[in-house]
């Protein structure tokens, strides 16, 4: 039974994504095996960013269902930030991961939100995910803790966060 | 590597990205530099970033690659370097290293789980525990439980995910951590608490007694985190769903907390509890009104989740109680206009639920203006709703009809298309007022219809409903324009439409065969053969004579071979001297799975074939038992009941009944299954004892042969009972056959059988199974064309009920008529109602029922029932049914 099935589980997140301003990815993670191979979740992708493209999702997330699943997403900048849940899932405690991902990404990037920088600081947005989700359970939704978490290492390294490894030339 | 050479095409300059054609081969060797006796921890950290955009990116290394990069990865836990580490931690959960090379790495993982390093101790434990199997665990265990208390939040948290995702693999181990996640429970740090708490259900899942003393304790208000407070709700909900009994004072145990949590700090938390007491089993208006209050609240928002929140459980309280969600109607209908496409069509279609017949004009002007602006899945949905509105509102066709049609012809994919033909015919033949209308708009819609799927249905269904209207000849240009303009397919489709016209309605015919006559030149063959055909069958060769009945028959009849048994037939035929005779085909349907025969039954396919819908299992039953001689002499068959199981479920045989009800006779059909597979029944019969049936006697059985395993066969059971009176009785069965040993290496039955029997349940025929459910569009038009010659009004009194709603359906289900108008539904706390029934008696005779009931503050409940039909026996007989 559908609600059994909803009531007694807990919260579960099946993708983080964060893709540019054309669709592409940036770094995503799945924690599910809905969408099994690179191809499914590249469609996944398309299809989502396609279906979303034209609404205005600056100020408030927003919300959509797709495919059985409820999708929250938000933008800023050129970044496109997708939160994905099952179908009977609370919309809000999806909501608060989402609000998570884009305070610490924002925080992260020093307020500079965009794909290049996104890019040239992919080491951190990858930590951010991890910080955010576990194996698809909620690991942390506050914002400011997600960004402390990722930005203590490099604190610790000496190099301060505005730091970019990768603007060297590689 | 194609991927990332596309991309170095289609980025800008000024798009400069620092993974500018960045190649796996390269990359691999660069990871060289984690061998490096002096360690660049900057590098390596690069790299890794690298591997994990390769990764990231849906590139996949070899079984050699990724050892390699794994192996050399692990001389990394040298550096010092808090950074490199944690990038460290991130790509071995990437490439989740095989079981054989895990052991390299544990002993610096452990090492780290006790580092006095915040960030090392939490991400150790998170990887070692990804990529550990049980027999370490053990070894982990000490640990992990210290863990889960630890003093610092990102520790506990780390420690309580990695239980729950253990749990799945190793649950006794986990399992014994139960005191240090207790404690954890009551963590300060909110996302501690959530996790542990989830942890503790996952422990004590399967013992209801601990979930509900788990929840009990909480309840009391020692959680803080709004996401462990939702979880506490599910778990409640959980509780109530497994206790049924209410406590002393009629309330429901907990949902005082429920309502509660409604006054929450948090959206998510009333949320969850809103939703947690719509999705209460049998809940009431006045256990629902508190949350529909604050879900009302929530439409208003500015933020798109909480109005879409709010709408979708809205949406789905109006499916079971339409009345309740009527208060939030003002504010639903502003959301028509919201942004957000999804709350807009989810607004609509719950109005389209709960609102008014005085409403629906105003209604569809506004969806009018919204269809246009939205994708086709979500006109689907309008589409469906308004289908049903339809039936609920039979009046208001004229209004629903023409915005289907209105949208029928707007711009749109099949599946869309689809769904408005299938309404308009669902429409037209559940509501006889609007078959002339709506036939004229699929006429118009075929005259340019870019499906054949849709054109050669559509066809069809003129074929078949066309003819019976007033005036058929109106409908003969728009499918006459189909052979002259469309595809073959189409072209043949609308040749054999034409030949039904011809058939059925005599005057037509000249003009019929000269359009018939002029599709002997098509192009296409089976154009030209379905011509020739029906020109020679019935008669073009210009004399017009009325067709005969077998002609028609055998042109347009329900083909009534199973097409299985004709298709095994057919392969088995050996071309000789004797032609393949259609009669030799086995007509007895062999193998029916109920499961199947119950959803045809359900779900009409709107346009299949002849007169499909709920009235194709009907067809089934008729076509089985007059294939049957011992009762084909019982006449037209009046009803077949649902299925009645005589068994329980998973018994040695399933054994189910259809009570067929015929003016003179019933029928039992007893729908049997052997479930051993070492045993071959012969002889199955049921014996019948209809002792405490009087008026029955026994006239025919039609044993069955033999029951294999698994394969549902059928025995019959014939009564007579005196004709037109609606006898009831109980009637006692007990399976007996012939058991034969089957050996199942070869499935080769022993020659010797015995005899034995096995004892079903009783079966019982009700004054119910003398009523077919059969609506009218517009009960009070019916009900004054009845008249009152036949009228009987009497007034009963049904004693303590449970509840108004509870009194009404008793009475529907003891009368088995069908209710109209939507009057099965009592409003919310209504002190009186309504009901409006109707049906067809045994002997055809019309019956239609007025009951108006009342319920006073002692839950007694008194009714008046008005009967019209007929026949004054008839009414009579329906009292004679509520008064026993």
């Amino acid at each position: 039974m559908a609600t059994s099935a909803r009531r007694d589980a807990c919260p579960a997140i099946k993708n983080l994504l964060l893709l540019d301003s054309e669709g592409r990815r940036v770094a995503v993670k799945y924690y599910t095996d809905e969408w099994p191979t690179n191809a499914a979740k590249l469609a996944f992708e398309r299809s989502i960013f396609a279906k979303t493209l034209k609404t205005n999702a600056r100020t408030e997330a927003e919300i959509v269902m797709f495919e059985n699943n409820v999708v929250l997403y938000k933008f800023i900048q050129d970044l496109h930030l997708f939160v994905t849940g099952g179908d009977n899932e609370n919309e809000l405690a999806l909501a608060s991961v989402l609000q998570g991902f884009s305070e610490a990404v924002t925080l992260l990037l020093r307020g500079n939100v965009d794909q290049r920088e996104a890019l040239e600081n992919l080491d951190m947005m990858f930590l951010c995910l991890d910080e955010i989700v576990d194996a698809g359970m909620i690991l942390e939704t506050d914002g400011s803790l997600i960004a402390g978490k990722v930005a203590t290492h490099s604190i610790d390294d000496g190099a301060p966060l505005s730091e970019q490894y990768l603007v060297r030339p590689l | 590597m194609s991927q990332f050479a596309k991309k170095d095409d289609d980025r800008d300059e000024d798009e400069y990205s620092p993974f500018l054609g960045i190649e796996k081969g390269a990359v691999l060797q660069e990871a060289r530099v984690f061998n490096d006796s002096q360690l660049d921890s900057r590098r390596c950290s690069q790299v890794i970033t690298k591997l994990l955009y390769l990764l990231n990116q849906g590139e996949t290394f070899t079984k050699v690659e990724a050892t390699e990069v794994f192996f050399s990865v692990t001389k990394l836990f040298q550096s010092k370097d808090i950074g490199l580490r944690r990038m460290v931690y991130l790509i071995i959960k990437e490439l989740s290293p095989s079981s054989d090379e895990v052991f390299i790495v544990t002993s610096s993982l452990m090492k780290d789980m006790n580092s006095k390093t915040d960030v090392y101790r939490a991400n150790a434990i998170r990887v070692l525990c990804r990529i550990t199997d049980g027999t370490l665990l053990t070894q982990l265990e000490r640990y992990l439980k210290q863990a889960i208390v630890d003093k610092n939040p990102v520790v506990a948290s780390a420690a309580l995910v990695s239980g729950i995702h253990l749990f799945q693999a190793n649950p006794e181990i986990v399992k014994r951590w139960s005191n240090e996640v207790q404690e954890a429970v009551q963590s300060k740090a909110a996302l501690v608490q959530f996790h542990a708490l989830a942890l503790l259900h996952q422990i004590r899942q399967n013992d209801r007694l601990a979930v509900s003393k788990l929840v009990t304790s909480l309840a009391r208000g020692s959680v803080r985190s709004p996401l462990a407070q939702c979880l506490l709700i599910r778990y409640t909900s959980q509780v109530i769903r497994e206790a049924s009994a209410y406590d002393q004072s009629g309330e429901r145990p907990f949902y005082a907390f429920l309502e509660g949590c409604l006054r929450h700090k948090s959206e998510m938390v009333i949320l969850e509890a809103a939703r947690a007491i719509t999705e209460l089993n049998g809940v009431t208006s006045r256990e629902l009104t508190p949350a529909i209050t604050v879900l009302q609240l929530f439409l208003s928002s500015s933020k798109p989740v909480l109005r879409f929140a709010a709408v979708r459980t809205l949406n789905k309280v109006a499916m079971t109680h339409p009345m309740d969600v009527t208060s939030c109607n003002i504010d639903m209908e502003s959301l028509i206009s919201d942004q957000n496409r999804s709350v807009a069509t989810l607004a609509i279609t719950t109005l389209l639920k709960t609102g008014n017949e005085s409403g629906v004009d105003r209604l569809m002007k506004q969806i009018t203006n919204f269809m246009s602006d939205i994708a086709d899945e979500f006109k689907i949905v309008v589409v469906n709703a308004i289908r049903s509105l339809c039936l609920k509102f039979p009046l208001k066709y004229r209004t629903l009809m023409n915005f289907l049609s209105n949208i029928l012809r707007e711009e749109g994919g099949f599946e869309y298309k689809k769904a408005i033909i299938d309404s308009i015919v669902i429409l037209i033949r559940d509501i006889p007022d609007a078959k002339e209308c709506g036939l004229l708009h699929l006429c118009e819609f075929i005259e340019d219809c870019e499906f054949t799927y849709l054109s050669t249905q559509i066809l069809h269904f003129l074929g078949v409903e066309g003819p019976k209207t007033p005036d058929p000849s109106k409908y003969i240009r728009y499918i006459y324009n189909r052979v002259i303009l469309e595809n073959a397919t189409v072209r043949a489709s609308a040749v054999s439409t034409l030949a039904k016209f011809g058939a059925m309605v005599d005057p037509l015919k000249p003009r019929i065969f000269v359009l018939l006559r002029r599709c002997l030149y098509d192009s296409d063959d089976e154009v030209r053969d379905r011509a020739t055909l029906y020109l020679n069958t019935l008669g073009g060769d210009g004399s017009v004579v009325e067709t005969d009945e077998d002609v028609k028959d055998f042109l347009f009849g329900s083909f009534d071979i199973p097409l299985v048994n004709l298709e095994t037939s057919l392969k088995n035929y050996e071309p000789t001297e004797e032609p393949f005779n259609i009669s030799s085909v086995p007509r007895e349907v062999k193998c029916q799975p109920l499961a199947e025969k119950k959803s045809a039954g359900k779900k009409p396919t709107a346009l299949g074939g002849p007169p499909a819908g709920p009235t194709s299992t009907v067809d089934t039953f008729e076509k089985l038992l007059s294939s049957i001689p011992e009762f084909s002499t019982f006449g037209q068959l009046f009803k077949s009941c649902a299925p009645v199981e005589l068994t329980e479920a998973e018994t040695e045989y399933a054994v189910n009944v259809v009570k067929h009800i015929f003016d003179k006779h019933v029928v039992f059909q007893y729908n049997c299954t052997n479930t051993i597979p070492e045993q071959l029944l012969e002889n199955v019969v049921v014996v019948v004892d209809a002792s405490e049936a009087e008026e029955f006697a026994e006239v025919a059985t039609k044993p069955l042969k033999a029951l294999p395993y698994d394969t549902p066969a059928q025995t019959f059971v014939a009564f007579e009972k005196p004709e037109g009176i609606p006898a009831v009785g109980r009637f006692s069965n007990v399976l007996k056959f012939l058991v034969k040993e089957v050996d199942p290496s070869t499935g080769e039955a022993e020659e010797d059988g015995v005899e034995d029997e096995y004892q079903l349940e009783d079966l019982e025929i009700v004054a119910a199974d003398y009523m077919l459910k059969v609506g009218v569009s517009n009960f009070r038009n019916a009900w004054e064309s009845l008249g009152p010659d036949f009228e009987r009004v009497d007034e009963y009194g049904l004693g303590p009920r449970e509840s108004l709603s509870e009194a009404v359906n008793a009475v529907i289900n003891l009368l088995g008529m069908q209710p109209c108008e939507g009057t099965e539904v009592v409003a919310a706390n209504s002190r009186s109602h309504t009901c409006l029934l109707s049906g067809v008696y045994i002997g055809n005779g019309k019956v239609l029922v007025r009951l108006s009931f009342g319920i006073d503050s002692s839950k007694e409940v008194a009714m008046k029932l008005a009967v019209r039909s007929e026949d004054e026996s008839v009414s009579d007989a329906i009292h004679d049914v509520v008064a026993n």
